[in-house]
């Protein structure tokens, strides 16, 4: 077998070898599936991983390319997916011992359009119980490790996908982003993630957390894997009343194009207290670049980014608590073996062992932000302010194209170091959640790393559907750095 | 003390759409199996999203019309929580504070106009304070050998389109509910947007029930609502609240607790129509707390003033304004236009096809009111398939109206018209003149034979002479039978005439 490095290949090299049969999909696959086997005993990013028939996948797309039959876009390339993803035949955990033995009887949207585009599936990764945390801790499964140090957190919740690609495990990874967990995790473990304009991924199959603010994205270890990636799961999906009617433009075709007259707006607000002085500088040092090639940089301001956390906390746990209602152990997922006579002592005692803390906090939290008496001061009013944060973006993109700022207030913490204090976990988020509740797309990429050597993100938010800008800029800075070079294993 | 009847309905009238309300499964009742009409969607299945069936709404829209509502140029979906096995999502998908349709009316005629003296019929306006869509929920099957067996459900009916309509508390009387349904149910079938077949659960009701009762010093003080739950058939509905009002007229005069005060809270029963009785469903008062709040899965309807009127030029004349137009148009009674609008849209149509064609609206009601219901009911047919068609039976009371024929002989036409049918023979107006011919049927207009015939009969009948003539005015009609046993195809009304002359002179 050849020596396939797939820890110093870009994006581009890989598909480009794949593509003049240089080398196999077989042989990729092969490859990602003994990184995994060596390093993930130590990360813990995979909850499952069917080699023999990532194998299979493979060798038929292998066998496609090799008649010279038309391929997609993503041929032969291995691609992690959240277990928040439904894959048909095979367990969606979305990291809860409620879901423990669920297998769904149907693709999630983005799970066939990554078959259409000839992707390979190469295993389910681990995540925060439903998607519901900040550094991957709150899996029934075990914590996921960063691959930069296993003594941290790799983020949330998107934590197995984020990990898997600083590990090179998969080159390419889906997750999720509700308020964070793409953006965050791919900040923390220095590699490129991406939370499209809400709408334009279908939700159809992604088990969801939050309705209103769950949307897929991509993770890769370069901006055009991001962009190939989300050109292959993006398009409007009759099966979502949310996904959006809009074209989908070539990304990973345009994203190499600089923008001229670029106009960059810094938010005063995500630089204020709280913000870690290495990251800062860093993203400081980033801006400068920007400026360096040509972009006009000034100051924003977001004014109700002040309590993006608390109404996140509100929209996003009302959401959840009836979004969660369902697994009642009654049709489907974990049901007590004990539970007493009544069907409500069946459900109580099925979904106090099923659900971990942390779901139990939220879904609590938002019964009570809906209940009579407390909607019109709790989730009403989160409504009302949420409309405040998006029009605070209105304003901000009028003035400029692209917002960039930190995408955490500091580098990864070390695993159980915030479990105890749930807000200051909450705050990890502070710079992320304000996208989720606008509906407007983010990217992270990796911008330097701490005296410690860990990986510090760079976020880039833009107007609504502008991903095809947002991905230009990214990549604009991104050539003129070599933080993606930068690889987390050996 | 006296006391009024204070009565509101709230039904469940299941669209007749082929597909879910949010998802592509069918909506048939009972197949073979359980959960198999059934997907991710209606199954709540994690990851699985809803999207609007448009059909549902447009159905929806049509009955709201029909109820005289308004239509909402912005309505959105709303999720109503609670737990139980039959809700697969923990949540139903239904409208809370913007109803897709709101404030409407309902005439419902209360009294005959033969029990008020023959003058106009009474009338209860119902208003209809709103009608909104949501989902249907599945069905548990609990074990029911008392072994405490599994309890099963069945998602086949979840997801099913429904329209909940609320009217406002404005019925006066158990007769006056059951009357309102019957009129509520007739519309809809004639809207074709429900089969109403309350056998499979297509119209369902729930009664808020309460009396206001007037007290010696002429205040008035309201007894405790009782609501009552899934009545699943008109005379049940009208059975559980005349129990009720007994109940709590009983209940009140003992206690005297009125509603709001304590014990006086909302209770929610059943009906047990072995027993004829209610049964507590909530001992106690658990305002349950829906938490309802917009379904973040699905996108809000706009719909616009030129595409509701669009709707409503597609709608059928309503039963109400065909009942008055018929009455009006071909001089019915108010009896006949009620029996033949009540039975339904197809009977109407054949009804007024017939009237129009024949030219005697009179006619054509006795007709469709009495022979052809009796045949159809003989032949166990509906008026779609009966083989009568309207210009058949058109042609046949076209000949009774211009003389040609006696109903008697077009009586004898159509029963022979059936046998003909049965054979397998097609069924003309030809066929008519033809049994007409061949049977001697047709009217005699020459006088001639007649009065030859009365002579004859009356030189035979001196008895029967003398009976009249001495003041028997009856006898005259065996000598008039005698004349039409001999002249067939005599006009009765002609024979008659001539004999009296005759007898006259």
């Amino acid at each position: 077998m050849r020596d396939i490095s797939l820890t110093t290949l870009t994006f581009a090299e890989l598909l480009g070898r794949l593509n003049s049969q240089e080398v196999t999909s077989v042989e990729v696959t092969t490859r990602c599936l003994e990184i995994i086997r060596r390093n993930d005993p130590s990360i813990h990013a995979f909850l499952n991983v069917d080699a023999d028939d990532a194998i299979k996948q493979a060798e038929a797309v292998d066998r496609k390319r090799a008649a010279g039959e038309p391929v997609g876009l993503l041929a032969g390339v291995p691609v992690a997916i959240k277990d928040v993803l439904c894959t048909k035949g095979q367990p969606t955990t979305c990291g809860s011992r409620m879901l423990k033995n669920y297998v769904p009887p149907y693709d999630a949207h983005a799970i066939t359009k990554l078959r259409q585009a000839d992707a390979i599936l190469i295993g389910k990764t681990n995540m925060d119980e439903f998607a519901m945390g900040s550094s991957g801790e709150n899996s029934a499964y075990g914590p996921t490790r960063n691959p930069w140090d296993l003594e941290r957190i790799p983020g949330g919740s998107s934590s197995g996908s984020a990990a898997a690609v600083a590990a090179r495990m998969s080159p390419l990874s889906l997750g999720s982003d509700t308020g964070g967990s793409i953006r965050q995790p791919a900040g923390l473990c220095g590699i490129v993630g991406m939370k499209p304009t809400y709408g334009r991924v279908s939700r159809y199959g992604l088990v969801a957390y939050a309705s209103s603010l769950d949307q897929i994205g991509p993770f890769a270890t370069d901006v055009q894997g991001a962009a190939t990636l989300l050109e292959a799961i993006s398009g409007h999906d009759p099966r979502d009343s949310t996904s959006v009617r809009q074209p989908v433009p070539a990304y990973s075709r345009s994203f190499d194009q600089p923008l001229a007259g670029l106009r960059i707006g810094v938010p005063v607000e995500h630089f204020a207290e709280g913000l870690d002085s290495e990251i800062e500088r860093a993203v400081r040092d980033a801006i400068a670049v920007y400026r360096s090639l040509g972009a006009e940089i000034k100051d924003v301001h977001l004014p109700h980014s002040k309590y993006a956390i608390a109404t996140y906390y509100l929209v996003a746990t009302s959401e959840a608590s009836s979004n969660l209602a369902r697994y009642d152990g009654v049709h489907y997922g974990h049901r007590a073996e004990e539970f007493g006579n009544s069907l409500v002592e069946m459900y109580e005692a099925s979904r106090a062992e099923g659900f971990g803390d942390e779901v139990k906090r939220r879904i609590m939290l938002g019964v009570f932000s809906l209940s009579a008496g407390y909607a019109d001061k709790y989730y009403s009013k989160a409504l009302q302010v949420r409309r405040l944060i998006r029009s605070d973006f209105d304003a901000a993109f009028e003035k400029v194209d692209v917002i960039a700022g930190p995408v955490t207030p500091t580098a990864a913490f070390k695993i159980g170091e915030k479990t105890s204090d749930p807000l200051a976990m909450y705050l990890s988020d502070i710079y992320t959640i304000s996208a989720n509740l606008a509906g407007i797309p983010g990217i992270s990429i990796p911008c330097g790393f701490t005296s410690s050597n860990l990986p510090i993100g760079l976020q880039l938010l833009a107007a609504p559907f502008e991903e095809d800008r947002l991905l230009r800029a990214a990549r604009m800075y991104e050539r003129e750095s070599d933080w993606s070079a930068h690889c987390a294993i050996e | 003390m006296s006391y009024e009847i204070i009565i509101g309905l709230e039904i469940h009238v299941q669209l007749q759409t082929k597909t879910k309300i949010f998802c592509g499964c069918s909506t048939t009742f009972n197949p073979d199996h359980p959960n198999v009409q059934t997907c991710p969607v209606c199954l709540g299945l994690p990851g699985a999203l809803p999207v609007l069936n448009e059909h549902a709404y447009y159905l929806g829209v049509k009955t709201a019309l029909g109820l005289g509502c308004q239509i909402a140029p912005y309505t959105k979906w709303d999720r109503k929580q609670y737990f139980y096995p039959d809700l697969p999502k923990g949540y139903q998908i239904s409208q809370f504070d913007l109803p897709f349709s709101h404030h409407g009316q309902v005439d419902v005629v209360t009294g005959d106009s033969s029990a008020n003296g023959g003058n106009e019929p009474t009338v209860r306006r119902v208003r209809i304070l709103r009608a909104h869509l949501e989902e249907d929920a599945g069905k548990n099957m609990h074990d029911e050998s008392g072994r405490g067996r599994d309890s099963k459900v069945d998602l086949n009916r979840a997801g099913t389109p429904l329209v909940e309509i609320v009217t406002e508390p404005d019925l006066r009387s158990a007769d006056e509910a059951r009357r309102f349904l019957e009129e509520l149910r007739l519309m809809l079938t004639y809207l074709e947007v429900s089969d109403c077949n309350m056998q499979e659960g297509s119209l369902r009701c729930d009664a808020n029930v309460n009396l206001h009762v007037t007290q010696p010093d002429g205040t008035k003080v309201p007894t405790p609502i009782v609501e009552i739950k899934n009545l699943n058939s008109f005379r049940f509905t009208e059975q559980a609240i005349e129990y009720e009002v007994a109940r709590q007229w009983e209940s009140f005069q003992q206690t005297g607790i009125r509603m709001g005060a304590k014990g006086g809270h909302k209770r929610t029963v059943g009906f047990d129509p072995n027993r004829g009785s209610t049964y507590s469903l909530r001992e106690k008062e658990e305002a349950a707390d829906y938490r309802y709040f917009p379904d973040p899965d699905l996108v809000p309807v706009m719909t616009s003033v030129e595409k509701i009127n669009s709707i409503r030029a597609e709608m059928c004349e309503l039963p109400a304004t065909r009942r008055q137009r018929i009455l009006d148009e071909f001089q019915l009674s108010p009896y006949d236009a009620a029996v033949i609008i009540d039975q339904g849209r197809a009977v109407a149509d054949y009804f007024e096809e017939v009237a129009k064609t024949c030219g005697d609206g009179k006619q054509a009601a006795n007709w469709l009111t009495q022979d052809m219901q009796a045949a159809m009911k003989e032949r166990d047919e509906t008026i779609s398939n009966f083989p009568i068609r309207p210009h058949v039976l058109s042609a046949l009371l076209d000949r009774i109206n211009k003389k040609q024929i006696t109903i008697k002989s077009a009586r004898e036409v159509f029963t022979t018209l059936l046998e003909d049918a049965d054979s397998g023979h097609p069924l003309s107006a030809n066929r008519i003149d033809e049994l007409v011919k061949s049977r001697g049927l047709a009217i005699v207009q020459d006088t001639g034979p007649i009065e030859t015939a009365i002579a004859e009969v009356l030189s035979r009948n001196a008895k029967a002479i003398a009976d009249f003539k001495s003041g028997n005015e009856k006898a005259i009609g065996a000598l008039i039978g005698q004349v039409m046993k001999s002249v067939k195809g005599a006009d009765p009304q002609t024979v008659r005439e001539k004999l009296l002359a005759k007898l006259g002179e």
